[in-house]
Protein backbone atom coordinates (compact mmCIF):
# COMPACT_ATOMS: atom_id res chain seq x y z
CA UNK A 1 0.00 0.00 0.00
CA UNK A 2 1.01 3.16 -0.73
CA UNK A 3 0.12 5.37 1.94
CA UNK A 4 2.33 5.05 5.04
CA UNK A 5 1.43 2.83 7.91
CA UNK A 6 3.33 3.84 10.70
CA UNK A 7 4.53 0.68 12.24
CA UNK A 8 2.35 -2.56 11.02
CA UNK A 9 5.02 -3.43 8.65
CA UNK A 10 5.81 -6.67 7.19
CA UNK A 11 7.67 -8.41 9.16
CA UNK A 12 6.82 -12.09 9.17
CA UNK A 13 10.25 -13.01 7.10
CA UNK A 14 12.29 -11.68 9.84
CA UNK A 15 12.35 -14.23 12.49
CA UNK A 16 12.18 -12.29 15.83
CA UNK A 17 13.14 -13.55 19.39
CA UNK A 18 12.36 -10.49 21.62
CA UNK A 19 10.84 -7.05 21.51
CA UNK A 20 11.78 -3.80 23.25
CA UNK A 21 8.26 -2.39 23.66
CA UNK A 22 10.45 0.86 24.94
CA UNK A 23 11.63 1.39 21.70
CA UNK A 24 8.20 0.53 20.01
CA UNK A 25 6.77 2.59 22.32
CA UNK A 26 8.87 5.64 20.99
CA UNK A 27 8.72 5.09 17.66
CA UNK A 28 5.05 4.78 17.41
CA UNK A 29 5.22 8.35 18.04
CA UNK A 30 2.42 7.62 20.74
CA UNK A 31 4.28 9.00 23.30
CA UNK A 32 4.12 12.10 21.43
CA UNK A 33 0.21 12.18 21.77
CA UNK A 34 -0.11 11.03 25.12
CA UNK A 35 2.37 13.93 26.09
CA UNK A 36 0.53 16.02 24.05
CA UNK A 37 -3.15 15.15 25.82
CA UNK A 38 -1.49 15.22 29.05
CA UNK A 39 -0.43 18.58 28.19
CA UNK A 40 -3.59 20.50 26.82
CA UNK A 41 -6.13 18.76 28.67
CA UNK A 42 -6.59 19.63 32.30
CA UNK A 43 -7.52 17.09 35.22
CA UNK A 44 -9.43 13.81 33.31
CA UNK A 45 -6.95 11.44 35.18
CA UNK A 46 -9.38 8.53 34.64
CA UNK A 47 -9.54 9.27 31.16
CA UNK A 48 -5.80 9.45 30.65
CA UNK A 49 -5.10 6.69 32.60
CA UNK A 50 -7.58 4.51 30.42
CA UNK A 51 -6.17 5.37 27.12
CA UNK A 52 -2.74 4.71 28.51
CA UNK A 53 -4.14 1.66 29.17
CA UNK A 54 -5.41 0.59 25.81
CA UNK A 55 -2.59 2.13 23.87
CA UNK A 56 -0.13 -0.23 26.50
CA UNK A 57 -2.63 -3.35 25.11
CA UNK A 58 -2.51 -2.70 21.91
CA UNK A 59 1.34 -2.38 22.03
CA UNK A 60 1.59 -5.38 23.65
CA UNK A 61 -0.80 -7.50 21.28
CA UNK A 62 1.38 -6.27 18.47
CA UNK A 63 4.61 -7.43 19.91
CA UNK A 64 2.70 -10.60 20.54
CA UNK A 65 1.84 -11.13 16.87
CA UNK A 66 5.30 -10.10 15.64
CA UNK A 67 6.39 -13.33 17.68
CA UNK A 68 4.07 -15.55 16.32
CA UNK A 69 1.94 -16.16 19.68
CA UNK A 70 -1.39 -16.76 19.72
CA UNK A 71 -3.05 -12.77 18.91
CA UNK A 72 -6.33 -11.78 18.42
CA UNK A 73 -7.59 -8.73 17.41
CA UNK A 74 -8.96 -6.76 19.92
CA UNK A 75 -11.84 -4.96 19.92
CA UNK A 76 -12.13 -1.10 20.39
CA UNK A 77 -15.29 0.15 19.76
CA UNK A 78 -15.88 2.50 22.88
CA UNK A 79 -18.18 4.68 24.44
CA UNK A 80 -17.64 7.77 26.12
CA UNK A 81 -20.02 9.32 28.66
CA UNK A 82 -20.20 12.01 31.08
CA UNK A 83 -22.01 15.15 31.62
CA UNK A 84 -21.90 18.22 29.37
CA UNK A 85 -18.72 19.65 28.37
CA UNK A 86 -16.07 17.09 30.06
CA UNK A 87 -14.54 16.94 27.06
CA UNK A 88 -16.06 13.84 25.01
CA UNK A 89 -15.43 15.26 21.82
CA UNK A 90 -11.91 16.32 22.06
CA UNK A 91 -11.03 13.00 23.19
CA UNK A 92 -12.74 11.74 20.63
CA UNK A 93 -10.74 13.41 18.08
CA UNK A 94 -7.04 12.34 19.47
CA UNK A 95 -7.78 9.23 20.04
CA UNK A 96 -8.52 8.85 16.56
CA UNK A 97 -5.22 9.99 15.84
CA UNK A 98 -3.89 7.61 18.81
CA UNK A 99 -5.49 4.40 17.16
CA UNK A 100 -3.78 5.38 13.66
CA UNK A 101 -0.70 5.95 14.96
CA UNK A 102 -0.54 2.35 17.02
CA UNK A 103 -1.58 0.99 12.86
CA UNK A 104 -4.92 -0.23 14.89
CA UNK A 105 -6.88 2.01 11.99
CA UNK A 106 -5.32 2.47 8.38
CA UNK A 107 -6.32 6.05 7.93
CA UNK A 108 -7.16 8.05 11.29
CA UNK A 109 -9.68 10.16 10.32
CA UNK A 110 -12.63 10.77 12.56
CA UNK A 111 -16.40 11.09 10.92
CA UNK A 112 -18.24 12.90 13.24
CA UNK A 113 -21.95 12.13 13.02
CA UNK A 114 -25.42 12.58 15.25
CA UNK A 115 -28.74 10.55 14.22
CA UNK A 116 -29.49 13.20 11.49
CA UNK A 117 -26.74 12.13 9.49
CA UNK A 118 -27.78 8.14 9.91
CA UNK A 119 -31.08 7.80 9.77
CA UNK A 120 -33.72 8.85 6.98
CA UNK A 121 -37.02 10.38 6.45
CA UNK A 122 -38.62 7.55 4.90
CA UNK A 123 -39.01 4.16 4.24
CA UNK A 124 -35.94 2.86 2.46
CA UNK A 125 -33.93 6.00 2.89
CA UNK A 126 -31.77 4.99 6.24
CA UNK A 127 -29.76 2.17 4.93
CA UNK A 128 -28.54 3.89 2.32
CA UNK A 129 -27.85 6.66 4.43
CA UNK A 130 -26.32 4.54 7.09
CA UNK A 131 -23.89 2.50 4.76
CA UNK A 132 -22.69 6.05 3.08
CA UNK A 133 -21.30 7.32 6.54
CA UNK A 134 -19.86 3.48 7.03
CA UNK A 135 -18.58 3.42 3.98
CA UNK A 136 -16.82 6.52 4.57
CA UNK A 137 -15.61 6.24 8.34
CA UNK A 138 -13.72 2.90 7.25
CA UNK A 139 -10.07 2.83 7.64
CA UNK A 140 -10.74 5.73 10.34
CA UNK A 141 -13.43 6.41 13.65
CA UNK A 142 -16.59 6.93 13.46
CA UNK A 143 -18.22 9.02 16.09
CA UNK A 144 -21.49 9.06 17.22
CA UNK A 145 -22.53 11.95 19.23
CA UNK A 146 -25.52 11.68 22.13
CA UNK A 147 -26.28 8.21 20.01
CA UNK A 148 -29.49 7.91 22.34
CA UNK A 149 -31.00 9.70 19.96
CA UNK A 150 -30.60 6.94 17.64
CA UNK A 151 -33.13 4.98 19.80
CA UNK A 152 -37.14 6.34 20.04
CA UNK A 153 -38.33 4.33 22.48
CA UNK A 154 -41.50 5.97 22.39
CA UNK A 155 -41.74 4.77 18.12
CA UNK A 156 -40.88 1.19 17.89
CA UNK A 157 -41.52 1.85 14.14
CA UNK A 158 -38.78 4.72 14.04
CA UNK A 159 -36.29 4.42 11.47
CA UNK A 160 -33.57 4.85 14.14
CA UNK A 161 -33.83 1.07 14.88
CA UNK A 162 -32.99 -0.01 11.24
CA UNK A 163 -29.55 2.81 11.08
CA UNK A 164 -29.09 0.09 14.74
CA UNK A 165 -29.13 -3.10 13.33
CA UNK A 166 -26.71 -1.91 10.27
CA UNK A 167 -24.47 -0.75 12.42
CA UNK A 168 -24.45 -3.74 14.79
CA UNK A 169 -23.83 -5.40 11.98
CA UNK A 170 -20.99 -3.63 10.62
CA UNK A 171 -19.07 -3.66 14.19
CA UNK A 172 -19.63 -7.05 14.72
CA UNK A 173 -17.86 -8.47 11.18
CA UNK A 174 -15.64 -5.50 10.18
CA UNK A 175 -13.99 -4.75 13.61
CA UNK A 176 -10.56 -4.28 11.10
CA UNK A 177 -12.05 -2.16 9.41
CA UNK A 178 -12.66 0.81 12.05
CA UNK A 179 -13.73 1.44 15.28
CA UNK A 180 -17.04 3.14 16.59
CA UNK A 181 -16.93 5.58 19.73
CA UNK A 182 -20.58 6.32 21.25
CA UNK A 183 -20.93 9.96 23.09
CA UNK A 184 -23.54 10.49 25.77
CA UNK A 185 -24.81 11.61 29.05
CA UNK A 186 -23.85 9.10 31.45
CA UNK A 187 -27.76 8.67 32.77
CA UNK A 188 -28.90 8.53 29.10
CA UNK A 189 -26.36 6.26 27.42
CA UNK A 190 -26.74 3.83 30.37
CA UNK A 191 -30.69 3.78 29.46
CA UNK A 192 -29.81 3.50 25.66
CA UNK A 193 -28.18 0.31 26.36
CA UNK A 194 -30.56 -1.22 28.52
CA UNK A 195 -32.99 -1.45 25.73
CA UNK A 196 -30.09 -2.56 23.22
CA UNK A 197 -27.92 -4.74 24.32
CA UNK A 198 -26.58 -5.70 21.89
CA UNK A 199 -24.65 -2.66 21.35
CA UNK A 200 -23.48 -2.99 25.30
CA UNK A 201 -22.08 -6.45 24.30
CA UNK A 202 -20.00 -5.16 21.40
CA UNK A 203 -18.74 -1.97 23.40
CA UNK A 204 -15.28 -3.14 24.86
CA UNK A 205 -14.70 -0.36 26.59
CA UNK A 206 -16.53 2.52 28.35
CA UNK A 207 -14.95 5.60 29.86
CA UNK A 208 -16.78 7.43 32.42
CA UNK A 209 -15.71 11.16 31.97
CA UNK A 210 -15.87 12.84 35.71
CA UNK A 211 -16.99 16.51 36.25
CA UNK A 212 -13.85 19.05 36.60
CA UNK A 213 -13.09 20.30 40.36
CA UNK A 214 -13.35 23.90 40.64
CA UNK A 215 -9.33 24.29 40.78
CA UNK A 216 -9.29 22.07 37.75
CA UNK A 217 -12.11 24.76 36.14
CA UNK A 218 -9.97 28.10 37.23
CA UNK A 219 -6.95 25.58 35.30
CA UNK A 220 -9.06 25.15 31.98
CA UNK A 221 -9.90 29.02 31.92
CA UNK A 222 -6.47 29.74 31.93
CA UNK A 223 -5.42 27.75 29.51
CA UNK A 224 -8.34 28.88 27.15
CA UNK A 225 -7.80 31.95 27.81
CA UNK A 226 -4.07 31.91 27.00
CA UNK A 227 -4.95 29.88 23.42
CA UNK A 228 -6.42 33.31 22.62
CA UNK A 229 -3.93 35.51 23.77
CA UNK A 230 -5.59 36.63 26.81
CA UNK A 231 -5.18 36.55 30.11
CA UNK A 232 -6.45 37.52 33.94
CA UNK A 233 -4.80 39.54 36.42
CA UNK A 234 -5.02 38.45 39.82
CA UNK A 235 -8.05 39.88 41.06
CA UNK A 236 -9.80 38.83 38.22
CA UNK A 237 -8.25 35.37 38.76
CA UNK A 238 -10.02 35.16 41.95
CA UNK A 239 -13.57 36.76 40.80
CA UNK A 240 -13.26 33.65 38.07
CA UNK A 241 -12.58 31.15 41.49
CA UNK A 242 -15.68 32.33 42.95
CA UNK A 243 -17.42 32.34 39.76
CA UNK A 244 -16.77 29.18 39.11
CA UNK A 245 -17.96 27.86 42.73
CA UNK A 246 -21.08 30.04 42.14
CA UNK A 247 -21.77 28.80 38.67
CA UNK A 248 -21.83 25.30 39.62
CA UNK A 249 -24.02 25.08 42.04
CA UNK A 250 -26.53 26.81 38.83
CA UNK A 251 -28.71 25.13 36.43
CA UNK A 252 -27.61 23.58 33.41
CA UNK A 253 -23.61 23.99 34.50
CA UNK A 254 -21.91 22.53 31.60
CA UNK A 255 -18.33 22.20 33.24
CA UNK A 256 -16.06 23.32 30.94
CA UNK A 257 -18.01 24.35 28.23
CA UNK A 258 -19.52 26.65 31.48
CA UNK A 259 -16.12 27.97 31.71
CA UNK A 260 -15.74 29.17 27.76
CA UNK A 261 -18.94 30.78 27.30
CA UNK A 262 -17.99 32.87 30.46
CA UNK A 263 -14.87 33.71 29.27
CA UNK A 264 -16.82 34.56 25.99
CA UNK A 265 -18.70 36.80 27.80
CA UNK A 266 -16.01 38.24 29.76
CA UNK A 267 -14.26 39.23 26.71
CA UNK A 268 -17.23 41.30 25.32
CA UNK A 269 -17.64 43.10 28.77
CA UNK A 270 -13.86 43.36 28.41
CA UNK A 271 -13.92 45.34 24.97
CA UNK A 272 -16.85 47.62 26.06
CA UNK A 273 -15.45 48.50 29.29
CA UNK A 274 -11.96 49.12 27.24
CA UNK A 275 -14.20 51.10 24.15
CA UNK A 276 -16.14 53.29 27.19
CA UNK A 277 -13.30 54.09 29.32
CA UNK A 278 -10.02 54.72 27.03
CA UNK A 279 -9.18 57.74 25.67
CA UNK A 280 -5.56 57.83 24.19
CA UNK A 281 -4.13 54.63 23.13
CA UNK A 282 -3.57 51.65 25.08
CA UNK A 283 -1.02 48.60 24.93
CA UNK A 284 -1.60 44.99 24.21
CA UNK A 285 -1.45 44.42 28.32
CA UNK A 286 -4.64 45.94 28.51
CA UNK A 287 -6.01 44.49 25.65
CA UNK A 288 -5.37 41.23 26.78
CA UNK A 289 -6.18 41.50 29.93
CA UNK A 290 -9.34 40.41 31.94
CA UNK A 291 -10.13 41.91 35.11
CA UNK A 292 -12.55 41.49 38.05
CA UNK A 293 -14.79 43.63 37.33
CA UNK A 294 -15.42 41.73 33.32
CA UNK A 295 -16.01 38.95 35.81
CA UNK A 296 -18.10 40.36 38.48
CA UNK A 297 -21.02 41.79 36.35
CA UNK A 298 -21.90 38.57 35.31
CA UNK A 299 -25.21 37.50 36.60
CA UNK A 300 -23.99 34.77 38.45
CA UNK A 301 -23.00 37.40 40.96
CA UNK A 302 -26.57 39.11 41.31
CA UNK A 303 -29.94 38.13 42.64
CA UNK A 304 -31.95 35.14 42.29
CA UNK A 305 -34.19 36.32 39.01
CA UNK A 306 -30.94 37.42 37.61
CA UNK A 307 -29.14 33.88 37.73
CA UNK A 308 -32.25 31.89 36.42
CA UNK A 309 -32.09 34.37 33.08
CA UNK A 310 -28.30 33.71 33.12
CA UNK A 311 -28.83 29.83 33.72
CA UNK A 312 -31.17 29.98 30.45
CA UNK A 313 -29.12 31.95 28.41
CA UNK A 314 -26.02 29.65 28.71
CA UNK A 315 -28.45 27.02 27.73
CA UNK A 316 -28.75 28.32 24.68
CA UNK A 317 -25.03 28.96 24.64
CA UNK A 318 -24.53 25.37 25.02
CA UNK B 1 -12.73 -19.51 -22.04
CA UNK B 2 -10.80 -17.24 -18.98
CA UNK B 3 -11.75 -13.78 -20.98
CA UNK B 4 -8.61 -11.32 -20.25
CA UNK B 5 -9.96 -7.70 -20.34
CA UNK B 6 -8.62 -4.69 -17.97
CA UNK B 7 -5.07 -5.03 -16.22
CA UNK B 8 -3.70 -7.51 -14.67
CA UNK B 9 -5.77 -9.94 -17.03
CA UNK B 10 -2.57 -12.29 -17.93
CA UNK B 11 -2.30 -13.09 -14.22
CA UNK B 12 -4.11 -15.46 -11.94
CA UNK B 13 -7.56 -13.83 -10.80
CA UNK B 14 -6.70 -11.36 -7.69
CA UNK B 15 -7.90 -12.66 -3.91
CA UNK B 16 -9.87 -10.19 -2.30
CA UNK B 17 -6.67 -9.06 -0.64
CA UNK B 18 -4.71 -8.07 -3.38
CA UNK B 19 -7.74 -6.49 -4.97
CA UNK B 20 -7.92 -4.37 -1.67
CA UNK B 21 -4.82 -3.33 -1.62
CA UNK B 22 -5.20 -2.14 -5.87
CA UNK B 23 -8.17 -0.39 -4.73
CA UNK B 24 -6.22 1.17 -1.72
CA UNK B 25 -3.48 2.60 -4.17
CA UNK B 26 -5.90 3.81 -6.51
CA UNK B 27 -7.64 5.49 -3.80
CA UNK B 28 -4.65 6.97 -2.42
CA UNK B 29 -3.96 8.27 -6.13
CA UNK B 30 -7.23 10.09 -5.75
CA UNK B 31 -8.97 8.49 -8.40
CA UNK B 32 -12.94 7.98 -7.82
CA UNK B 33 -13.36 3.82 -7.95
CA UNK B 34 -16.02 2.02 -9.00
CA UNK B 35 -17.54 -1.39 -10.05
CA UNK B 36 -19.41 -2.11 -13.42
CA UNK B 37 -21.13 -5.58 -14.36
CA UNK B 38 -22.40 -7.09 -17.30
CA UNK B 39 -23.42 -10.51 -18.84
CA UNK B 40 -22.15 -9.30 -22.27
CA UNK B 41 -18.45 -9.37 -22.12
CA UNK B 42 -17.72 -9.09 -26.27
CA UNK B 43 -14.51 -7.32 -26.16
CA UNK B 44 -16.19 -4.14 -28.10
CA UNK B 45 -18.49 -3.88 -25.37
CA UNK B 46 -17.25 -1.03 -23.44
CA UNK B 47 -20.59 0.34 -21.41
CA UNK B 48 -20.63 -2.04 -18.83
CA UNK B 49 -24.00 -1.06 -16.20
CA UNK B 50 -22.29 0.65 -13.27
CA UNK B 51 -22.95 -0.92 -9.33
CA UNK B 52 -23.55 2.51 -6.98
CA UNK B 53 -22.09 5.69 -7.48
CA UNK B 54 -18.08 6.05 -8.48
CA UNK B 55 -16.67 7.02 -4.61
CA UNK B 56 -15.01 10.32 -4.10
CA UNK B 57 -14.53 10.51 -0.56
CA UNK B 58 -14.32 7.24 0.82
CA UNK B 59 -10.52 7.32 2.05
CA UNK B 60 -10.22 3.39 2.94
CA UNK B 61 -10.65 0.45 0.24
CA UNK B 62 -12.60 -1.33 2.97
CA UNK B 63 -15.62 0.84 1.69
CA UNK B 64 -15.17 -0.20 -2.18
CA UNK B 65 -14.71 -3.95 -0.85
CA UNK B 66 -17.74 -3.45 0.75
CA UNK B 67 -19.99 -2.96 -1.92
CA UNK B 68 -18.38 -5.86 -4.23
CA UNK B 69 -19.31 -8.04 -1.48
CA UNK B 70 -22.81 -6.54 -1.89
CA UNK B 71 -22.39 -6.86 -6.10
CA UNK B 72 -21.58 -10.20 -5.82
CA UNK B 73 -24.53 -11.40 -4.13
CA UNK B 74 -26.79 -9.72 -6.52
CA UNK B 75 -24.24 -10.59 -9.75
CA UNK B 76 -21.91 -13.20 -8.83
CA UNK B 77 -22.91 -15.09 -11.82
CA UNK B 78 -21.68 -12.36 -14.06
CA UNK B 79 -18.74 -10.18 -14.85
CA UNK B 80 -17.68 -7.49 -12.38
CA UNK B 81 -14.26 -4.79 -13.40
CA UNK B 82 -13.29 -2.14 -10.76
CA UNK B 83 -12.95 1.02 -12.71
CA UNK B 84 -10.57 3.74 -10.98
CA UNK B 85 -11.40 7.34 -12.50
CA UNK B 86 -9.04 9.95 -12.78
CA UNK B 87 -11.31 13.03 -12.66
CA UNK B 88 -8.18 15.82 -12.81
CA UNK B 89 -7.40 18.23 -15.40
CA UNK B 90 -6.22 16.53 -19.11
CA UNK B 91 -6.59 13.15 -17.80
CA UNK B 92 -10.66 12.79 -17.44
CA UNK B 93 -10.46 9.35 -18.06
CA UNK B 94 -10.36 5.76 -16.10
CA UNK B 95 -6.61 5.19 -15.12
CA UNK B 96 -6.97 1.53 -14.16
CA UNK B 97 -9.63 -0.67 -14.42
CA UNK B 98 -9.32 -4.79 -14.00
CA UNK B 99 -11.79 -8.02 -13.38
CA UNK B 100 -12.89 -8.71 -10.30
CA UNK B 101 -15.37 -11.26 -10.56
CA UNK B 102 -16.43 -13.95 -13.47
CA UNK B 103 -18.81 -16.91 -14.38
CA UNK B 104 -17.92 -19.87 -13.27
CA UNK B 105 -18.49 -21.04 -16.56
CA UNK B 106 -17.34 -18.83 -19.54
CA UNK B 107 -18.26 -20.46 -22.49
CA UNK B 108 -15.97 -18.54 -24.64
CA UNK B 109 -16.30 -17.04 -28.26
CA UNK B 110 -17.21 -18.46 -31.64
CA UNK B 111 -15.53 -17.16 -34.94
CA UNK B 112 -17.86 -16.66 -37.27
CA UNK B 113 -16.27 -16.78 -41.57
CA UNK B 114 -18.86 -14.02 -43.71
CA UNK B 115 -17.73 -15.09 -47.20
CA UNK B 116 -17.80 -11.93 -49.26
CA UNK B 117 -17.72 -10.76 -52.83
CA UNK B 118 -14.34 -11.93 -54.41
CA UNK B 119 -13.66 -14.64 -51.63
CA UNK B 120 -12.84 -12.21 -49.11
CA UNK B 121 -14.12 -12.94 -45.63
CA UNK B 122 -15.28 -10.93 -43.06
CA UNK B 123 -14.62 -12.17 -39.78
CA UNK B 124 -16.31 -11.65 -36.66
CA UNK B 125 -16.90 -13.19 -32.57
CA UNK B 126 -19.88 -14.02 -30.99
CA UNK B 127 -20.39 -14.77 -27.17
CA UNK B 128 -21.74 -18.38 -26.85
CA UNK B 129 -23.70 -17.07 -23.70
CA UNK B 130 -24.93 -13.74 -25.30
CA UNK B 131 -26.98 -15.49 -27.42
CA UNK B 132 -29.67 -16.13 -24.68
CA UNK B 133 -31.61 -13.16 -23.07
CA UNK B 134 -30.02 -10.85 -20.87
CA UNK B 135 -30.16 -12.05 -17.48
CA UNK B 136 -30.32 -15.66 -18.44
CA UNK B 137 -26.94 -16.38 -20.03
CA UNK B 138 -24.18 -17.58 -17.32
CA UNK B 139 -25.60 -20.34 -14.43
N1 LIG C 1 -9.70 19.02 30.14
C1 LIG C 1 -9.88 20.09 29.36
N2 LIG C 1 -8.92 21.00 29.23
C2 LIG C 1 -9.12 22.07 28.46
N3 LIG C 1 -10.23 22.32 27.75
C3 LIG C 1 -11.24 21.45 27.85
C4 LIG C 1 -11.12 20.29 28.66
N4 LIG C 1 -12.26 19.59 28.57
C5 LIG C 1 -13.06 20.27 27.74
N5 LIG C 1 -12.46 21.40 27.30
C6 LIG C 1 -13.07 22.38 26.42
O1 LIG C 1 -14.43 22.50 26.77
C7 LIG C 1 -15.28 22.58 25.64
C8 LIG C 1 -16.31 21.48 25.69
O2 LIG C 1 -15.68 20.22 25.52
P1 LIG C 1 -16.32 19.04 24.65
O3 LIG C 1 -17.11 19.62 23.52
O4 LIG C 1 -15.27 18.07 24.34
O5 LIG C 1 -17.32 18.45 25.74
P2 LIG C 1 -18.38 17.28 25.56
O6 LIG C 1 -18.16 16.35 26.68
O7 LIG C 1 -18.32 16.74 24.19
O8 LIG C 1 -19.74 18.05 25.80
P3 LIG C 1 -21.21 17.63 25.28
O9 LIG C 1 -21.51 16.33 25.91
O10 LIG C 1 -22.09 18.73 25.81
O11 LIG C 1 -21.14 17.55 23.81
C9 LIG C 1 -14.39 22.50 24.44
O12 LIG C 1 -14.21 23.81 23.97
C10 LIG C 1 -13.06 21.93 24.97
O13 LIG C 1 -11.98 22.46 24.27
MG1 LIG D 1 -19.72 16.82 22.57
Amino acid sequence: MAEAQPIMREVDDVKLSAIDLRAEYAESGVEAVLDELDRTLIGLKPVKQRIKETAALLLVERARKRLGLAHETPTLHMCFSGNPGTGKTTVALRMADLLHRLGYIRKGHLVSVTRDDLVGQYIGHTAPKTKEILKKAMGGVLFIDEAYYLYRQENERDYGQEAIEILLQVMEHQREDFVVILAGYGDRMERFFESNPGFRSRIAHHIDFPDYADDELLSIADVMLEKQNYGFDAEGRAAMEQYIALRRRQPHFANARSIRNALDRARLRQANRLFETSDGPIGADTLSTIVAADIRASRIFRNEAGQESEARQLEGAS
Amino acid sequence: MHITQGAFSFLPPLTDEQIARQVQYCIDKGWAVSLEFTDDPHPRNTYWDMWGHPMFDNPDAAALMLELKACRKVYGDRYIRLVAFDSSHGWESVRLSFIVNRPAVEPGFRLERQETAGRGIRYTTRSYAAGRPAGERYG
